[in-house]
């Protein structure tokens, strides 16, 4: 679990540990589903020792055993700030895929083109399971606007398959093109 | 008459469509062997130009194949007369294109209608029927609009609904969301979905991988033949979450 978004998730106000992981599964819907929640409190329990979060323990309720409440310190509420300001954007990894195409053809190893055929139906399947889970969702909630996020991606990803399998296809019938 | 050549709903053999003649000559469809077995949703998927289009017509009844044979649950088709080609298009076929072909001058009744009263049906049996096909497609209120003050999304359903008015034993569809935004894409998967569950059979072609997901297989098509097949039931059997990285 990234630290960050637990520290953020406290900037409202301070919380139980049931309470984030609530949270975290409203904001992700059906994606949160596999979350383990042991990670929320080894990354809790990271971040106190970090000086960024302040454990209180409050009077327990009966139906409540978890009596610790988390607070960011000034410490953690710099660091929130800090994050927020980042500009940062997950890179996709298409450098790899291409590599591996390029020394199946290279090395006679494999046909590119097959290659490409299977990687587009695992995306396919993925794209569907998104696509069903996004289907599942209330309209406009947080989780059907993360999975439409993905949904885009996996379409942007397909649309570039198509266009190695272009490549390839022409490739093998005109070898000579080949550089 | 219509003895069961097996369980497929819909059935190709040998399809081929071409068009010119000598150099200038073109084969839209090359050559193509199709199951569809009853209730099932297949997706055909192609860049333009790949014969998908050529291919559904061929399917229903729109169009003549150059060669090859085609059975609609059990019956052949392609070799009909025009009579015969026009009740089945009427009957046992339902359309759905991307561009909607609604009637402007009628409402949305009237148009989902229009068919079942083409097949002889009652004005009061065709208007109860379409008016729950409206319902079904969650446009009961909009009954009595014009297709210029529906938005696309809404002219779509409306147009999934006539294709529905005479209970087709099939119903294909042409790039359905081509012309359709997000919203409106997902409001469509969502009608052939339900339509799935109740058991229609559904061939769509298109180049949205979106809508293409959505269905239980999908046939990849290049230069009028198919050269993939897959079955996309079952998902990946990953976790979703593996879709966003915060696992681990």
């Amino acid at each position: 679990m990234q630290q960050e978004v637990l520290l953020a998730l406290l900037a409202k106000e301070p919380s139980h540990g049931y309470q984030l992981r609530a949270r975290l599964r409203d904001a992700l819907g059906p994606l949160g589903d596999a979350m383990n929640d042991g990670q929320v409190y080894v990354t809790l329990a990271r971040l106190e020792k970090a000086g960024q979060v302040a454990v209180e323990r409050t009077a327990g309720m009966p139906d409540r055993p978890d009596r610790k409440m988390y607070a960011l310190t000034p410490a953690g509420q710099h660091r929130v700030s800090e994050w927020l300001a980042e500009v940062s954007w997950p890179k996709p990894d298409l450098a790899e895929f291409h590599l591996k195409l390029l020394a199946a053809a290279a090395a006679h190893l494999a046909d590119p083109v097959a290659i490409v055929d299977a990687q587009r139906r695992d995306l396919l399947r993925r794209l569907r399971d998104a696509q069903r889970a996004a289907m599942g969702e209330p309209r406009e909630s947080d989780a059907a606007l993360l999975l439409e996020g993905i949904v885009l991606r996996l379409q942007a990803d397909l649309r570039w398959l198509e266009a190695c399998e272009r490549t390839w296809t022409k490739r093998k019938a005109n070898p000579r093109s080949e550089k | 008459m219509s003895q069961t050549v097996n369980e497929s709903m819909l059935r190709a053999r040998g399809l081929r469509k071409e068009y010119g003649r000598e150099a200038s000559l073109v084969r839209a469809v090359d050559g193509v062997d199709l199951d569809v077995p009853a209730g099932e949703t297949l997706a055909v998927m192609g860049p333009s130009g790949c014969g998908k289009s050529t291919l559904l017509h061929l399917l229903g009844g729109l169009d003549r194949p150059s060669a090859g044979e085609i059975w609609l649950a059990g019956q052949r088709i392609d070799q009909m007369s025009e009579r015969g080609m026009a009740a089945l298009r009427r009957d046992a076929v339902g359309f759905v294109f991307q561009a909607f072909h609604l009637m402007d001058e009628l409402t949305a009744v009237e148009n989902v209608e229009l068919p079942a009263l083409l097949a002889g049906r009652s004005p009061r049996a065709a208007r109860q029927r379409a008016t729950e096909l409206l319902d079904q497609v969650g446009l009961a209120d909009r009954a009595r609009h014009l297709p210029s003050q529906l938005s696309g999304g809404q002219r779509q359903r409306v147009a999934v609904a006539r294709a529905l008015a005479n209970a087709p034993l099939i119903v294909l569809a042409d790039e359905p969301t081509g012309n359709l935004d997000s919203e409106a894409t997902l409001d469509v998967l969502q009608l052939f979905e339900s339509l799935h569950e109740a058991g229609q059979t559904l061939v769509i072609v298109t180049h949205d991988a979106r809508i293409a997901a959505t269905a239980d297989r999908l046939i990849s098509m290049r230069d009028g033949a198919f050269v993939d097949d897959t079955r996309l039931t079952g998902g990946t059997g990953n976790k979703l979450s593996a879709l966003i990285g915060l696992d681990g």
